[in-house]
């Protein structure tokens, strides 16, 4: 296998849970006095972000940096990038200067697949178009293992925009590679068409999905859709499938309620609900820099092969 | 294959006509002058014309001259990505004779001045006939008619018409097309897409769009607009091509369609006959085209409705692009693939090797279907719809048996578009013949 | 995604194995080790032992209960992943991490004992001494190992030594421990004859 982290459709079990077992690593590590390794000293891990997105870039940032890598943040914004220099040219210019890795956040599905055949470093899907968002996906995994002890046999629901959402792609293959039986609920306009194809039941319902969920996962629902007529209106939206505190209230006593944020409270989730017991969001912050440097670490750790 | 001298006349020895029996065919003063019998003809042969260059064309398979209804040849306005002249070379080693060349260029083929000056650097370049397609509205923007008639009359003898890469979405103005072209006996050729299902569409909407997280162009958006031009269609008793079919509910409607009896043709392209959307998971850009790939269920009964005649004729869609148009993560690329040189190819290795069609049906579906379809001069139709004695020498030849890995780089299209780059093909062209004059010899160009 | 890999290496490689410490000797060994860390430490008094994965962890727990049969002392036991300080990390494929576990009340200030065991270029235990320093600052850090096969790279030597092995660099030393193997030994398993070459492995450090 060549060292890419560009997907969780194609991760296998033994890959996922490598990942996850040496986050498990990472995050003891945040408990020495020492936060900083030395492992990745002298390589160099470029942030390419065509999209805004501080959270995930600073998490990456975090995790190279607690391995002494080298960062260079490479953002649209501000580059030649803006002036249409296309993503192969991109893609030398990263070459030339030694990138070991590169983690690519990128508004087009593929984006990353792209670059991977472009640059000789690793490539890290930090999020491409409505595909997916591997690191996303694995620390949610990782989040549920540390609250429930395990991802095998949870029964996990994922509400809101799965059309257009690359962490629900990304969690329906690593959760049900790793053993979960994943829920989707969404209006129907807001479920791909080959749904039927993906390991998940579908429900339109989430109130009779709630009581039988260890773990629901809200997902942002953006205001355009409305214009695109995928559902009506914020509040009627709001009311079928948002997550408030009388729902909430539905759920067993040890169900998670999850969001990859940013959430938009009151839509999707109700501020009561999201700063609850239950809710991870904020461990899940700190989730993302251990499953960020697992990854890292695995990719760059060695000599690039398997030995 | 020898060739010993330049002469005016050809001798095709031992060619199999359609892949039947061996036979000598002389080629003279523009037509096939004589069919001898096989083996018996040699250079000093009586009854040859004087200069006469005797091939031996042993196994050779000998077909009408090919005819795309469907080519993009890029100029005027994108002369980096193909000229007239480059797509020409390219249709002539592909065994082409004539091609369509799709009005989208810049400035678009709408005006009698346009399509005469396509049609004059078709002539220049003299790979093969070039037969410039018109704008159905002004600009392509399907807001008002362009000069259809002036198009018609011009010295490019405009037949068909066609706003391909945007669809006639208005149901009003294709309807007055349609009944508007009758005065010329000219065809609409629609590029069947209801623009309002397909808004940021990126590929065919199923279960690999599901998983790839790309936006799906429906099967529906394409089967709605056929379904209603071929109910306008039979309304307004005008003829209506439907371009690059692309799903198996197309073919039903125009299986229908034909049923009642009305005007409707229509074509598949090479890569609809061949290849499924589940290549996309790669991203690679080649993969990217409108209408999109399929399933192979529609790839089934594309095969199907060919077979039994449901889609009359193959055309390519040849639709070059420049390297940065194509290097691009997936989003961002230009829709086409390259045709010209593995149509037939392709053709062979998804309807006659499998049994669908014969070499008859070949010919029919890539030279004879497509001449009428399109509105061929009334000679030369007759001419490439026969390669009998007294027809115009308008053929092509090739060799049936070996089996070539395709090489982009190898290709004469200014672009490198080609979906097939790797891939192993049965078949090669040997020879192409425009009315007597040789344009491809030894599978180069003369 | 690259897998990181567990490998033994003399399980793998071709070659001829010998038995040079039976369980029983094994077991003499520990017991003289654990004597011997009482007297130097005047009674265990401070001492912490940091096992190295994979085999210097159930090495740590022997010695630990030895001493507590002995001298009725109790004395702190965990483990010392030195992986992510190790400086030969791109020699070969990713290395899987192990546990770090460090006993409640630190290191800061006591008596370290890290126990390993095989050492041979010294690069291990360089390594684990760099992750030590990031969870405190010991008042002593000693080495522990069962054999010493030579061929230092580094100027490191070990306080307690369970058995001096002179070895070729072509050999390879394999500990089997009951916790983790089944059954205790140490093997050495020399390269066949003939495939000198081909045994060399220069990314094969221990």
């Amino acid at each position: 296998m060549k060292g890419h982290l560009l997907s969780t459709e194609d991760l296998s079990r033994d890959d996922a849970l490598v990942v996850l077992d040496t986050a498990e690593r990472m995050a003891r590590v945040a408990e020495a006095s020492v936060r900083k390794l030395p492992t990745l000293r002298g390589r160099t891990v470029v942030n390419l972000f065509f999209e805004d997105s501080t959270r995930t870039r600073t998490s990456f940032e975090v995790a190279a940096k607690r391995l002494s890598a080298d960062v260079i943040n490479f953002s649209a914004r501000g580059s030649s990038v803006s002036k249409g220099e296309s993503l192969k040219d991109t893609a030398q210019t990263l070459e030339a200067m030694g990138a070991d890795a590169v983690v690519c956040r990128h508004p087009a599905s593929g984006a990353p697949h792209r670059l991977a055949t472009w640059v000789r470093g690793s490539v890290v899907n930090a999020g491409d178009g409505t595909h997916e968002h591997p690191t996303q996906a694995l620390l949610d995994a990782f989040t549920m293992r540390r609250r429930l002890g395990r991802v095998d046999g949870l029964a996990v629901t994922i509400v809101g925009d799965v059309l257009h959402s690359r962490v629900a792609r990304s969690n329906v293959w690593l959760l049900t590679t790793l053993g979960a039986s994943v829920t989707v609920v969404a209006p129907p306009t807001l479920l791909p068409l080959g749904v039927s194809s993906w390991p998940v039941e579908v429900s339109y319902d989430l109130d009779a999905v709630l009581p039988k969920s260890d773990v629901v996962m809200m997902l942002r629902v953006q205001r355009e859709r409305m214009s695109a007529a995928f559902f009506p209106t914020e509040r009627e939206y709001s009311r079928r499938y948002g997550l408030d505190v009388d729902r909430a209230a539905t759920l067993p006593e040890h169900a998670l309620v999850m969001h990859p944020g940013p959430m938009v409270r009151g839509m999707e989730i109700a501020s009561a609900v999201a700063d609850s017991a239950r809710s991870t969001v904020v461990e899940q912050v700190a989730n993302g820099v251990s499953v960020r440097m697992a990854v890292l670490y695995l990719l760059l750790g060695g000599s690039g092969e398997v030995s | 294959m020898t060739t010993n001298g330049s002469g005016q006349s050809w001798v095709l020895r031992q060619v199999r006509p359609l892949g039947g029996d061996a036979v000598d065919v002389l080629l003279a003063d523009g037509v096939v002058a004589a069919w001898r019998p096989p083996g018996s003809t040699s250079p000093d042969s009586e009854g040859l014309p004087l200069g006469t260059t005797v091939l031996d064309t042993a196994g050779l398979i000998m077909l009408p001259g090919l005819v795309d209804l469907h080519t993009h040849l890029r100029e005027p306005g994108r002369e980096d990505a193909e000229t007239v002249e480059s797509g020409t070379r390219a249709a002539a080693l592909g065994g082409y004779t004539t091609v369509f060349a799709m009005a989208n260029t810049n400035p678009v083929a709408d005006t009698a001045g346009v399509v005469e000056q396509v049609w004059r650097l078709g002539l220049d370049a003299g790979h093969c006939d070039v037969r410039p397609v018109g704008a159905v509205t002004v600009g392509l923007a399907g807001e008002r008619l362009a000069e259809l008639g002036a198009m018609a009359t011009s010295a490019a003898e405009v037949r068909v018409f066609s706003d391909d890469g945007h669809c006639v979405s208005d149901a009003l103005l294709m309807r007055r097309a349609l009944e508007y072209v009758k005065a010329f006996d000219g065809v609409i050729a629609q590029h069947a897409e209801e623009p309002r299902l397909t808004a940021g569409a990126q590929m065919n909407e199923g279960v690999m769009a599901a998983r790839l997280g790309l936006p799906g162009w429906p099967a529906v958006a394409e089967e709605a607009i056929i379904a209603r031009d071929a109910l306008l269609a039979g309304h307004v008793g005008s003829r209506l091509h439907v371009c690059h079919v692309s799903t198996a509910g197309s073919v039903e409607l125009i299986r229908w369609a034909k049923a009642k009896g009305w005007q409707v043709t229509a074509e598949v392209t090479p890569h609809h006959l061949l290849l499924t959307d589940d290549l996309i998971s790669s991203f690679d850009p080649v993969y990217k085209v409108n209408p999109p790939l399929r399933t192979a269920a529609d790839v089934a009964a594309l095969r199907a409705g060919l077979a039994d005649g449901t889609i009359d004729c193959v055309a390519t869609d040849h639709a070059p692009h420049a390297l940065e148009d194509k290097e691009t993560e997936w989003a961002a690329a230009r829709p086409g693939m390259l045709g010209l040189q593995t149509a037939l190819s392709v053709v062979m290795e998804t309807m006659l090797i499998p049994g669908h069609l014969d070499w008859a049906g070949v010919a029919d579906r890539m030279a004879l279907a497509p001449a009428r379809i399109g509105g061929l001069p009334r000679p030369a139709a007759e001419g490439w719809s026969s390669i009998a004695v007294g027809a115009p020498a308008t053929v092509t030849l090739l060799d049936p048996s070996p089996w070539r890995v395709v090489e982009a780089d190898t290709l004469a299209s200014r672009s490198r578009n080609t979906p097939y780059a790797g891939r192993s093909l049965p078949g090669a062209i040997r020879a192409t013949f425009l009315r007597g004059r040789p344009t491809v010899l030894d599978g180069k160009v003369v | 995604m690259a897998s990181a890999a567990a490998s033994d290496p003399a399980s793998r490689r071709p070659g001829i194995a010998r038995t040079v410490l039976s369980a029983d000797d094994i077991t003499r060994i520990v017991s003289r080790m654990a004597h011997q860390i009482l007297e130097k430490t005047s009674g265990g008094a401070g001492v912490v032992l940091l096992g190295v994965p994979t085999r210097g962890v159930p090495l740590a727990h022997r010695l630990a209960q030895r001493v507590h049969a002995v001298e009725g002392v109790d004395l702190p036991v965990g483990s010392l992943d030195p992986t992510m300080y190790r400086d030969d990390l791109r020699l070969r494929g990713v290395r899987p991490l192990e546990v770090t576990e460090i006993p409640d009340g630190g290191v800061d200030g006591r008596v370290v004992i890290l126990v390993d065991d095989v050492l041979y270029s010294g690069r291990t235990v360089r390594a684990a001494l760099d992750a030590l320093a990031a969870y405190g600052r010991p008042r002593t850090v000693q080495l522990a190992v069962l054999v010493d096969r030579g061929h230092r790279e580094l100027p490191i030597r070990a306080d307690y030594v369970g058995k001096n092995m002179p070895t070729s660099r072509r050999a390879s030393v394999a500990v089997r421990l009951r916790e983790i193997d089944g059954a205790d030994g140490v093997l050495i398993v020399s390269p066949e004859a003939g495939l000198t070459g081909a045994a060399a492995d220069p990314g094969e450090l221990p």
